[in-house]
């Protein structure tokens, strides 16, 4: 198939209807505005509906109304707006509705900056709503991932009904590629036969509701809910490890610092230090066995986070995942400003240095 | 012997949890009572807010769905443009629409989303324990206000039907009550019309009732309905606020 060039939101909203999208509902904001640009103008001619809304949260709520009464509803925003929508997530999860949900992150905290940052990874990963419940988060790298993983995320979403986020960063929004239009793997997915979509002659009445208000109720569900996302865990974690097999250091990175990542491993190679990356693909559920098996391999010596945060995000998950097993040291930019070849190769050789 | 009265059709046999003398049992039967009586009900679709009707899914037998506090304007918009040929309404109270809520009924409005919303305004906030609502009245108590509501403190209470008939999308909005057999007949008309106005494509419809909060207010079910006709109704007048399609001509 020919590649095409395309830049990262819009190509978000073309994978979208291309992958059935029934309606979308977004606010501007950047970095993500060209997504509803887009949508308002192709999502009709295809067939589907598009609400400028007068928030972000009303936004989410539209989602909700479209989710449960069956249709394949998305909305996209960046990090405040993304604050917003948390209230009707944790609806949409205790509902157990499919939605998409696009994220392209900018800096923060407040409204910090329209630059690229990769500061949500609690909020998307520990739900920023209230409750316990989870989202599956794709993390892509590149354009080309990203209109898979938008394509993927409304199989997923309608699979375990419910939410699934996209999270990619502002560069990846932003930033022009060759992409092709190549198929992605299907679901066989159930009918939507609890939808509340008007009963038509149904025998059963059709309610999407969150509230269980009797103790022993409100427990049953939160574990029917458990167990859906124990399955997630087994069944849709993803990552990818490269040049994992002999490294000495070993680099933690998703999305665009994964990507600035394999120049690094390039010239670390070159001067002769094995360097490797593990790239988390799903940050929810997180790799966790497999960067705990690779980390406790004899070869690993130092493990190496980068992220656009200054705190570090992921790093907690790493730590988890690493269990004390080897030395970790972190790499972290925020406020738009990226992580570079050089800095990831000094950090590299630094922390090798430390544990030779 | 001939069947004189039976419930409607569109209630499920549910017992209500509602109190006492509360209005919210009446103006369900009468919004089921009209979706039958225009054919609706089979393909209506519902949304209910948070407030003490949060379990109204459970009371209705069409389609429902329980939306977060206030927004059962933006969820039914949701329904509606993706089920234009369906009946949609939203039934909230006056905490969940008219403060948490307040931006999400105006854009519905302004937008002329062509559902019809079911307001009950009985002013004061019921599930939480009678705290201070912005339809309020100036000098009735509640746990936020237990002196009275002041002016200087809360401002003036919200006429939410005519704030709403100012834009242009918003084709219908009255207010009415139920706390006579009169105004339960006038009650039942509106309600009605907006269905009918809302599946002809005219715009968005609004039924504001008013309505009583015996425990709340702190009154027996008769001397709730005599302060509500007396007090209520003083402040925000029955009747038509509007009624009038959307202006073909833009200026």
């Amino acid at each position: 198939m020919a590649k095409e060039l395309w830049k990262g939101n819009e190509a978000i909203a073309e994978a979208a209807i291309r992958a059935g999208c029934d309606c979308f509902f977004g606010y501007p904001i950047t970095p993500q505005s060209e997504v509803p640009e887009y949508m308002s103008v192709h999502l009709p001619k295809a067939g589907g509906v598009f609400v400028q809304s007068e928030s972000e949260v009303a936004a989410i709520n539209m989602v909700y109304g479209a989710a449960g009464a069956g249709m394949r509803a998305m909305t996209s925003s960046s990090s405040p707006g993304i604050s917003l929508k948390q209230e009707g997530i944790t609806y949409l999860a205790g509902a157990e509705l499919p939605a998409v949900i696009i994220n392209c992150m900018r800096g923060g905290p407040g409204l910090g900056t329209i630059q690229p940052g990769q500061g949500d990874y609690f909020q998307a990963t520990r739900g920023g709503g209230n409750g316990d419940y989870r989202t599956v988060v794709l993390a892509p790298s590149n354009v080309q991932e990203t209109v898979d993983f938008v394509q993927e995320a409304f199989d997923i979403a309608d699979l375990y009904r419910n939410p699934v986020m996209v999270l990619c960063d502002g560069l990846i929004g932003q930033m022009m590629e060759p992409i092709e239009w190549r198929p992605v793997p299907k679901r066989d997915l159930p009918p939507k036969d609890w939808a509340a979509n008007g009963r038509m002659g149904r025998e059963n009445q059709n309610s999407i509701t969150s509230i269980f208000l009797d103790a022993e109720e409100c427990e049953a569900h939160n574990d029917r809910l458990t167990a859906k996302y124990a399955e997630m865990e087994e069944k849709e974690v993803r990552w990818e490890e490269i040049q994992c097999e002999d490294a000495e250091v070993l680099i933690t990175a998703y999305g665009t610092p994964a990507r600035i990542a394999l120049t690094a491993l390039e010239t670390l190679r070159a001067e002769g230090i094995k360097a490797g990356l593990f790239r988390p693909i799903t940050l929810w559920p997180f790799p966790e066995k497999a960067l705990h098996t690779l980390a406790g391999k004899d070869h690993i010596k130092a493990i190496l986070d980068v992220e656009m945060s200054t705190t570090g995000q992921m790093l907690d998950d790493v730590r988890l995942a690493v269990e004390g097993q080897k030395p970790i040291s972190y790499l972290g930019h925020a406020g738009g400003i990226m992580p570079t070849v050089e800095e990831m190769i000094e950090w590299a050789r630094e922390a090798l240095k430390e544990v030779k | 012997m001939a069947i004189v009265y039976q419930k409607s059709a569109g209630l499920t046999d549910k017992g209500l949890h509602y109190c006492p003398g509360c209005h919210h049992g009446i103006i369900h039967k009468l919004v089921a009572e009209s979706l039958v009586e225009l054919g609706l009900l089979d393909g209506a679709i519902g949304v209910c807010p948070v407030g003490c009707s949060v379990f109204a899914y459970k009371y209705f037998s069409c389609d429902m769905m329980e939306a977060s506090h206030g927004r059962a304007p933006a969820v039914a918009t949701g329904i509606k443009r993706t089920h234009p040929n369906q009946a949609v309404f939203t039934y909230q109270g006056d905490g969940d629409l008219a403060s948490i809520g307040a931006a999400e009924i105006v854009h519905a409005a302004m937008r002329g989303e062509k559902f019809t919303t079911i307001f009950v305004n009985n002013a004061i906030y019921g599930m939480t324990g009678g705290q201070m609502a912005p339809t309020t009245l100036i000098g009735q108590r509640a746990t936020t206000c237990q002196s009275g509501r002041t002016v200087e403190q809360a401002g003036m209470p919200i006429r939410v039907a005519e704030m709403l008939s100012t834009l242009d999308g918003c084709v219908y909005a009255e207010r009415v009550c139920v706390t006579d057999i009169a105004n339960l007949n006038k009650a039942k008309k509106a309600i009605k019309t907006a269905f009918q106005k809302q599946m002809a494509g005219e715009g968005f419809t609004f039924v504001e009732v008013l309505s009583t909060c015996p425990t709340n207010w702190g009154m027996t079910p008769l001397k709730a309905n005599q302060w509500l006709k007396e007090n209520m109704a003083a402040y925000y007048p029955l009747g038509v606020i509007k009624d009038k399609p959307i202006s073909a001509e833009v200026k």
